[in-house]
């Protein structure tokens, strides 16, 4: 007889690798289905996340900051390094190395968990009591056969109608970490976390970049944090348009133009790339939803309860391919969920206390509540900032731009929201999350020690000032 | 006074209850609307509130007692006073209200695991906040309760292991019901086949529109009801029920659609579905999984019924021949639609083909009567067409 898993997971990213280790770690028979093939048709694990996004994202914004920080700033500090040279074959092959090396990590996991590894693209063949998958890869179905079925297929980047990728000129994420020449002119439509910081890369290694946001910028983050980072994108020379819209535009040999509508009226611009990063689309097609009756809705999401349960028994579906952020953090603590679920624990995700992160310099970083979401929700609450510019630490290290925002209920002092722009906020936020999670008042942060000088000073400062109010 | 906690009124086809596990223990002061203890009826788990605020005098029926309704299970001391509990709004209403007691994310999981109510456990923590040390030892304070847990089976290399655990309230009464619908019913089944070609072709068509226009998706299974129904007015007495010697003609259409649950199988009941749209069909039936799946189901969406839709065809079931659910007289068993060869007009082409299958107490439905419902479902599938028209 055909053999039978207990758990087979669709997708190696954040949401399925993880999931998979898990499932693994807790005595379950599982098989990890993925079809990420690199440019050398070699299986990669880790999917968008490790191969194209976060990973080597922050490669290559620690590469290009230290390229900034060499060619402008070292002078401040008093160190005279001549003329500043840029490498970028041995910057890209950095980022290639670190991304090898936590693929085969992966892969090393899998094996010391027994964690099958399939190549191949999966879809729904059939349901008998257990699901039965069938795996291609190589023009060769094979039937794979499960007691559940984790569905971790993610996610791919929009386009744009009218100027389709082209992987030139016109690019995605993908395109967009791996150039081979610092384009002159860089066109990125959208604001998002992806905008940022590939738009902050190129800027520091020499574009001249353009960013196109057809909303308020940064409309998802605290008001307050949002216009600060403006102000501060705008100084370091990205040249941000908001309320703007492309309706239209041509990619020739030579360039791209773009046609920019406002307040204002349409104009054309060129650019000698474009990076599209308007958003993502969940990947639900080609999954046999139809044959065993998977709900899959209007927009391609898999629809799931906060349990990540869809309308099929023991068929799961968590990360970008449900409802909720599209972030790595939020699929892996899914996977988690999930697996420890299937093994009859009762874990949940904490879908309000998600940390946000945005790594442009300064950092962005938030969790819980925007105070416009309290507004509008009539909530009452009171709030204070604490700027890094009084941060002992921050200023020794010459990073004293942005602020730590705390917003609490008025009547209990609950923390009901923390945003951070400023140095190292990706890690600042930690401790908001954490306070979050237990419930914690602004006064419990005033009341922890913390250690001086350090930039988490500011938490418990923005704290202070509540308290003392 | 001592007043009598009592088990509520069940309801007409319910009358035994198990108590599942005390909340409370005796000499613990309880506040109003809270959650004594878990009742476990054949049908589904109710909680019982305090009636009162008090102290829990005493206990009179302890865990896994058998109970029915009207049984003195419990007496409440409502002149007791606990200052603690009496305190404490004034208090919170000075300082700040808190709206749950604050659990650690650990904490949080093995309370829930555990089914420890966060009120129960005095927190240790900054604030009162509750750890994972203190769900820990309230625990320990607990006495054993019965073990109601799923069960892992999966077998550790070389071993062969067995495991004996009692059958919940809900299995025992599925077990008692099938064995006595075989028992007492004469039960035959008889058979045809459905091309489903039509209904999916139809759906495939609308099914976009109709999401769009009444916010729920369009499955099958509202064909299958209406088709059922109008089998059902074409033939009565596959509607009707035996009650002794008599036959009872139904004149409403309440149908039954069996969900499988982790608790077991559960029957939600669609009332009066001959005066449903397909939309309302589609959206009583997701509704009923949903509840379904999270145990909220009522006992009287439970109860009554005049005919049954089993789907196992969404368990990939080819044919299978159902068990009646009595007192109904009949019950139409759907399966897994399959690409096979048919032949048609002389030729042999491939269509989605069901198998349908009609169990029937034989006592008061004749064949005759059996087979001609089962035909007429089938053509009005086949012709949805005439679901409309009501020819």
């Amino acid at each position: 007889m055909e053999k039978l898993f207990d758990v087979a997971i669709i997708g190696a990213g954040p949401g399925g690798y993880v999931a998979a280790i898990r499932c693994g770690e807790l005595g379950l028979d599982t098989v990890c289905i993925d079809d990420w093939k690199d440019e050398q048709d070699q299986p990669r694990l880790g999917g968008t996340c490790l191969n194209v996004g976060c990973i080597p994202s922050k490669a290559l914004l620690e590469s290009s900051e230290h390229y900034e920080r060499a060619a402008l700033h070292l002078g401040e500090h008093g160190i005279q390094v001549g003329s500043v040279d840029l490498d970028l074959p041995t910057m890209m092959a950095r980022k290639e190395k670190i991304v090898q090396t936590l693929n085969q990590g992966i892969g090393q996991l899998f094996k010391k968990n027994q964690v099958a590894w399939l190549q191949g693209r999966a879809r729904f063949a059939a349901a008998n009591g257990s699901w039965t998958l069938e795996v291609e890869s190589n023009g060769n179905p094979e039937p794979v056969s499960a007691r559940h079925v984790i569905i971790a297929t993610g996610s791919r980047p929009a386009e744009l109608p009218f100027l389709p990728f082209d992987g030139g000129r016109v690019v995605d994420n993908v395109g967009a970490l791996a150039f081979d020449a610092v384009p002159k002119r860089l066109g990125v439509v959208g604001a998002g976390v992806v905008a940022l910081e590939l738009g902050s890369v190129w800027r520091r290694l020499g574009s001249r970049v353009t960013v196109i946001e057809p909303h308020s910028f940064l409309h998802h983050a605290d008001e307050q944090v949002a216009r600060e980072a403006l102000r501060q994108f705008k100084a370091q020379g990205l040249d941000i348009h908001a309320d703007t819209t492309a309706t239209g535009g041509k990619a020739t040999k030579k360039q791209v133009t773009l046609t920019l509508k406002n307040a204002s009226g349409e104009r054309d611009e060129a650019f000698d790339k474009v990076l599209v990063a308007i958003g993502r689309r969940p990947n639900s097609e080609n999954l046999g939803a139809e044959k065993v009756g998977l709900q899959v809705d209007a927009r391609g999401f898999i629809p799931v309860d906060e349990l990540c349960r869809t309308n099929l028994p023991n068929v799961w579906a968590v990360g970008d391919v449900v409802r909720g952020p599209m972030l790595a953090h939020k699929a892996s603590d899914e996977g988690i969920m999930v697996a420890e679920r299937i093994a009859g624990q009762a874990t949940r995700v904490n879908y309000a206390a998600i940390p946000n992160v945005i790594y442009t310099h300064p950092e962005i970083a938030w969790v819980g509540e925007t105070e416009q979401a309290l507004k509008a929700a009539g909530r009452e609450y009171r709030k204070a900032s604490y700027p890094f510019a009084a941060n002992g630490r921050a200023l020794a290290a010459a990073e004293g731009a942005g602020f730590v925002k705390l917003l609490a209920d008025a009547r209990t002092d609950r923390l009901l929201g923390v945003h951070i722009i400023g140095p190292k906020a990706s890690e600042l936020i930690s401790e908001a999350v954490v306070a979050l999670e237990f419930s914690a008042s602004s006064e419990d942060l005033a009341r922890i020690v913390h250690a001086h000088p350090t930039l988490s000073e500011a938490l418990r400062d923005a704290a202070m000032m509540l308290l003392s109010r | 006074m001592l007043v009598e906690i009592k088990v509520p009124a069940l309801s007409e086809s319910v009358s035994e209850a198990t108590l599942l596990s005390w909340h409370k223990t005796a000499g613990e002061y309880v506040r109003r609307d809270e959650n004594l203890i878990d009742l476990e009826t054949d049908k589904v788990v109710l909680e019982l509130p305090a009636p009162h605020a008090g102290k829990l005098a005493k206990i009179v029926m302890g865990d896994g007692a058998t109970v029915k309704a009207g049984d003195v299970i419990a007496l409440l001391d409502t002149d007791a006073k606990d200052e603690a509990i009496e305190e404490a709004p004034a208090k919170a209403a000075a300082v700040a209200a808190v709206e749950k007691p604050a659990l650690s994310p650990a904490a949080r999981k093995l309370a829930e695991e555990q089914g420890v109510q966060p009120e129960e456990v005095a927190g240790s923590g900054r604030g009162g906040r509750v750890t994972k040390e203190d769900v820990a030892a309230r625990l320990e304070a607990r006495p054993a309760a019965i073990e109601v847990r799923a069960v892992d089976m999966t077998p550790l290399l070389g071993e062969r292991p067995e495991q004996r655990v009692p059958m919940t309230r809900l299995r025992q009464r599925v077990a008692e019901r099938l064995v006595q619908a075989q028992s007492t019913a004469a039960i035959l089944t008889t058979f045809n086949e459905v091309n489903m070609q039509p209904v999916m072709d139809l759906r495939a068509k609308y099914k976009d529109r109709f999401e769009k226009e009444h916010g729920v998706k369009l499955g099958f299974m509202s064909f299958f009801v209406k088709a059922a129904v109008k089998a059902l007015k074409q033939f009565p007495i596959v509607n009707a029920s035996v009650d002794g010697n008599d036959i009872v003609y139904h004149g409403y259409y309440d149908i039954g659609i069996a969900v499988g649950t982790e608790r077991g199988l559960v029957v939600p009941i669609l009332r009066n579905a001959d005066q449903l749209s397909f939309a309302e069909i589609e959206a009583g039936i997701a509704e009923f999984g949903r509840k379904a799946r999270d145990g909220k189901l009522t006992i009287e969406e439970l109860s009554g019924g005049t005919f049954t839709l089993s789907n196992g065809g969404v368990f990939g079931s080819m044919l299978s021949t159902p068990i009646l659910n009595p007192p109904q007289s009949a019950i139409l068993g759907m399966h897994k639609t399959t690409e096979r060869p048919v032949a048609e007009n002389g030729q042999v082409v491939i269509r989605p083909m069901m198998y349908l299958a009609l169990s029937y107490d034989h006592r008061i439905i004749d064949g005759r009567e059996a087979v001609l419902s089962l035909v007429a479902i089938k053509e009005a599938l086949e012709d949805p067409a005439r679901l409309l028209l009501e020819v």
